[in-house]
């Protein structure tokens, strides 16, 4: 796309399928010779650990869904059957429950590392937008996967959050009431809304999958950023994709996986709530609902403000700002680690998410409603205040030359790029080729 | 890199402390301390002990069961691998203990037979209605799930069992409720319904109220986790071949990039 093709179909086949439909060619560019900036650390690694991640979930998925009966009455038990009489029933829905929190902690390392390192800046913007994109989406998915268990705190989390819609009363009267009882299919949330959240849990996978294509296809465009937040200038600058990061995202990942496999085998129920092992009862609401972790920062901002409408506008607006971040930062650098002032606020940002995330976790009460209101005012002032000021007084440190001359030192010589997985047989020493 | 994590801890800390400060203040307000118990079958090798098992299925049978149900759980499954692992002789006794409804008949009439291994547990009451009904207006909880549907798991269970007392003087307690230390408000419908020698164990193990409660519980996580002794064995055999898997993983990266390094030292200077 962006680079030229290096692709040479050697063999007759390989040009006949070229000339029909090129996808040797496009593998070969996008996936093995793309080039890639050489300085990416591992904090590049989660992109390819968030698509492993969304092929585990939908393929446990669907064989949960041989298996699930999506019913008010059949929901609760058929969940406790496979857990009991399907066949490795046990591991896939603990690998399904658990591999959601896996998911989240991917994609909130992913979502801060583009922010850390300013990867949303032009000519990143779209798919910055996409990344956000995905991410409500995954937001809903989760939502609506964890309420198919119909345990208390599905049911509840489900009352809860479709009631939220109801604040459009106090806009135009009746209309949220209209709004709601539409999305439950009913006058309270049963078993119309069960099929539908059901429906809907199978067939949101499948358009994130989609969105995931366009972003990768918005990344290859400019290519990646880099820690060092400049452009590739020279070939030098690159590696192949292939073997250099397919080797290094390849062991971030069954690192991640080894974190993961630990907690489905060891403390499958540890992100759970106990809650949600005691059948939906509409009747008897639980002392305290709340939410699955990755959700409580959002939770959090929802409880702070007194007013139910502005309450939920602020929820929607915790997320829905990240899309302006690409034209809110105002400055000419993009990585954080050459901007002195920022970094300070960019990790009391990062801290704050974390607090929040604990206060979702409390009663909204005395002190964790205070410090709610706080943190609050400033995870909206971080984007709204911060990165358009912060851009305009800051002075940044000096940037590198090059992504390489850290590490080969300022002059630029005619030296070759770096070697080529193609031409580098495993068995020739490297220096021969250099 | 330093100096942004020393940065990123300290301001972790000051915000940290006073929050764990009102936590542990707010813990003392609500649920009560359930202390932690030392489980046969506690991660990462734990595995349940079958004859405790079977003596908590007896004080399940011959205590629990006349009011709470196990409806998810079946006769056969007391046979099964991981959990008492009674013999399939046994399993078809304990079943045929109990009555069931099956039919209808060639006649359409439905019958009354004894339960097979295949049928699921038989439930005390009928229905819920007829369960509160004997029960003071109380519904006494299928317990199924129970050990995974409680804050603190086996633990919870057994600091109840045991947890009945004398009510402090200055509270009180209300008409046909009993006082619990481990129950959340300390108020609880269900009377004390274990004591010293209530169940006779034909092991030799001592008929106490704690190693009552204690081997209930544990038949209680079974019958909630009956796949656990599975799970923590493909565990250990699944974390090694990855453990293996990450090392190659890495020597193979490193590998791969010190063709990288060796070029750059080539060319540099």
């Amino acid at each position: 796309m962006a680079h030229p093709s290096s692709y040479e179909p050697n063999t007759g086949i390989e040009r006949w399928i070229d000339a029909r439909l090129p996808v040797p060619r496009l593998m070969h560019d996008q996936f093995l010779a793309f080039p890639t900036p050489r300085n990416l650390n591992y904090w590049w690694t989660f992109g390819g650990i968030l698509t492993f991640m969304l092929a585990a979930q939908i393929a446990t998925g669907v064989v949960l869904a041989m298996h699930y009966v999506p019913s008010e009455h059949g929901a609760f038990d058929s969940v406790e059957k496979i857990m009991r009489d399907v066949n490795w029933g046990w591991l896939l829905r603990y690998s399904h429950a658990v591999g959601a929190s896996m998911f989240f902690v991917a994609v909130y390392i992913h979502t801060f590392r583009g922010l850390y390192y300013g990867s949303y800046k032009a000519p990143r913007e779209v798919l910055w937008i996409l990344g956000v994109l995905i991410l409500l989406l995954m937001i809903a998915t989760a939502f609506m996967g964890y309420s198919l268990v119909w345990g208390q705190m599905s049911f509840w989390a489900v009352t809860v959050i479709t009631n939220l819609f109801s604040s459009l009363d106090s806009v135009v009267p009746g209309l949220g009431t209209r709004l709601v009882q539409w999305i439950w299919g009913g006058f309270s949330v049963g078993g119309p809304t069960l099929n539908r959240l059901y429906s809907l849990h199978y067939l949101f996978p499948f358009i994130i999958a989609g969105v995931v294509v366009l972003h990768i296809w918005a990344l290859h465009i400019p290519g990646n950023n880099n820690p060092t937040g400049i452009d590739v200038k020279t070939a030098r600058d690159t590696v192949p994709f292939h073997p250099y990061y397919t080797i290094k995202d390849g062991f971030a990942l069954v690192a991640f996986i080894f974190l993961f496999a630990a907690v489905v085998f060891y403390a499958p129920n540890y992100l759970g709530h106990p809650d949600n092992y005691v059948p939906a009862n509409p009747l008897q609401t639980p002392p305290h609902i709340v939410p699955e972790w990755y959700f409580l920062p959002f939770y959090a901002i929802l409880r702070a403000i007194p007013n139910k409408l502005l309450g939920v506008i602020a929820l929607l607006s915790s997320i829905s700002v990240l899309f302006f971040v690409p034209w809110l930062d105002t400055s000419r650098v993009r990585s954080t680690s050459y901007r002195p002032i920022y970094k300070w606020f960019f990790w009391a940002f990062a801290v704050t998410c974390v607090a929040l995330g604990y206060l979702g976790s409390q009663q909204p009460e005395g002190v964790y409603l205070v410090l709610g209101r706080i943190f609050t005012v400033y995870y909206f002032a971080f984007f709204l205040l911060v990165m358009p000021i912060v851009g305009l007084i800051e002075k940044p440190r000096g940037l590198p030359g090059s992504i390489t001359e850290p590490v080969l030192g300022p002059e630029e010589v005619a030296a070759p790029p770096a070697p080529a997985a193609r031409k580098v047989p495993l068995k020739r020493k490297p220096a021969e080729v250099a | 890199m330093q100096p942004i994590s020393i940065l990123a801890a300290s301001l972790a800390l000051v915000i940290a402390l006073p929050v764990a400060a009102f936590a542990e203040e707010a813990n003392t307000n609500h649920a009560p301390e359930i202390a932690e118990q030392s489980w046969s079958f506690s991660p990462p090798f734990g595995t349940y002990d079958n004859a405790q098992l079977q003596r908590g299925f007896q004080v399940y049978k011959e205590i629990c069961s006349s009011c709470h149900s196990m409806r998810l759980l079946s006769y056969r499954n007391l046979g099964e691998p991981g959990g008492p692992q009674f013999s399939p002789k046994a399993v078809e006794i304990i079943a045929s203990q109990a009555q069931v409804t099956d039919g209808p008949n060639d006649k359409g009439e439905m019958f009354q037979r004894p339960a097979r291994p295949s049928d699921p547990f038989h439930s005390p009451f009928a229905n819920d209605q007829l369960a509160r009904n004997a029960n003071n207006g109380a519904l006494p909880p299928d317990l199924s799930v129970m050990a995974k549907a409680r804050e603190g798991g086996p633990d919870y269970i057994y600091a109840l069992l045991t947890g009945f007392k004398p009510a402090p003087p200055d509270f009180q307690v209300a008409q046909g409720m009993h006082y619990n230390v481990a129950f959340p408000g300390h108020q609880i419908a269900m009377p004390p319904p274990l004591s010293d020698g209530v169940v006779s164990y034909t092991d030799g193990t001592k008929p106490t109220l704690d190693n009552y409660a204690r081997d209930v519980s544990a038949y209680l996580m079974w019958a909630a986790e009956p796949k656990l002794e599975e799970r923590h064995k493909l565990g250990a055999r699944v974390m090694i071949f990855l453990l293996v898997f990450v090392v190659i993983m890495y020597l193979a990266k490193r590998a791969v990039w010190a063709r990288l390094h060796r070029h750059d030292a080539t060319h540099a200077a």
